[in-house]
């Protein structure tokens, strides 16, 4: 790929210098070497300075740059800037409140993933070498650990959005079906018991665009299903 | 004033579960409805008032009002925890709803016994 221009329009927002928000139309010529949308955004960095956004791997494991490209919530590091129409619309993600430019403050996300306990529970003597699983065992767990909380998930959930205080979100929920699903794990029924609310597991309606916009390709809905699945064995 | 958000109530499966158990018999209900009406010797009044005389239909027909109701007031309270943030506020419409449908079943069981 030759050199080209790419053209922004960018969400704006310095709460130390501006009334309110602005888009920004901008445009940066791109090398060769620059594919990923994150490069692209690095370019125009050069060009202006004072453009704020978060990256660190660069490569889809830290989950950073995620960020609202062209109305659609994904990692700046893997989407490729040639694939997207112009001009590139860039929003921080929705929902959440902005920091500055394409940074927002993820508490409220972290707090409620802090709320599932994501950590093994476990109150065997630890043994002598690790906790074994047998494959099948460890197969339950595909699909669920690969989640980087980039957030794309649950900031396009229209539930999260209404209720981020109370409502778990598909991120949340998921890793809590990683430690529902892990045999290793002996808290299953205070786990049950934390989720079992018309607010923090029952606001999920299944549209599934978590599952739409996940960097990763993962299911949080399919999660979301079996955790009722395993609280209806648990009743019946 | 209590500032913390308090979440954990502990109730909601039974409500998911009746929430589709309601939509499945309301399905099974239309079709048998459906396939009623549409087997009837003659389509007047008193061919689907006779229809209605008779104590199983009735009955099933009861069912599905209640099961319509019930599913509606699941569904119209989601509506209110979704969108409604003052507490007293939602609480009343709550409650309101749940007024509402009780009579709509009371009504509905009238005019089932009234045909």
């Amino acid at each position: 790929m030759s050199k080209r221009t790419v053209h922004f329009k960018i969400y704006r927002y310095d709460p130390d210098k501006d009334e309110k928000p602005y888009m920004q139309d901008i445009s940066v010529e791109l090398e060769a070497s620059d594919k990923k949308l994150l490069d692209a955004i690095v370019r125009l960095k050069t060009k202006d300075d004072t453009l704020s956004f978060r990256r660190s791997c660069r490569e889809g494991v830290c989950g950073s740059d995620a960020m609202n490209i062209n109305g659609k919530n994904g990692l700046a590091c893997l989407t490729d800037v040639d694939s997207l129409p112009q001009p590139i619309t860039l929003r921080p993600l929705p929902g959440l409140p902005v920091i500055r430019d394409l940074i927002v403050d993820m508490t409220q996300f972290f707090k409620q993933y802090h709320s599932i306990k994501p950590y093994l529970v476990n109150n065997d003597p630890p043994p002598e070498r690790e906790r074994l699983q047998s494959p099948d065992d460890r197969e339950e767990l595909n699909g669920l650990y690969e989640c980087i909380l980039c957030a794309c998930c649950s900031t396009s959930c229209p539930s999260f959005w209404w209720n981020p205080d109370k409502f778990v979100g598909p991120a949340g929920l998921l890793a809590a079906y990683r430690f529902l699903a892990d045999t290793r794990d002996q808290d299953t029924n205070a786990r049950l018991d934390n989720l079992e609310d018309p607010y923090r597991l029952f606001r999920c309606h299944s549209i599934m665009n978590c599952v739409d916009v996940c960097p990763k390709g993962l299911n949080p809905t399919r999660a979301i299903g079996k955790i009722k699945d395993m609280m209806v064995r648990r009743a019946v | 004033m209590v500032k913390r958000q308090p979440v954990g109530a502990h109730y909601g499966l039974k409500d998911w579960i009746a929430q589709r158990a309601t939509a499945v018999f309301m399905a099974i209900y239309t079709i048998i409805f459906a396939v009623c009406t549409l087997t009837l010797s003659e389509f007047s009044y008193e061919a689907w008032s006779g229809l209605f005389s008779s104590g199983p239909f009735r009955f099933l027909s009861f069912l599905f009002f209640l099961s319509l109701f019930y599913h509606a007031w699941i569904g119209v309270r989601d509506i209110w925890m979704d969108y409604v943030k003052p507490d007293g506020l939602r609480l009343s419409l709550h409650l309101v709803t749940l007024f509402l449908l009780v009579g709509y079943a009371g009504w509905a069981a009238q005019i089932l016994w009234r045909l």
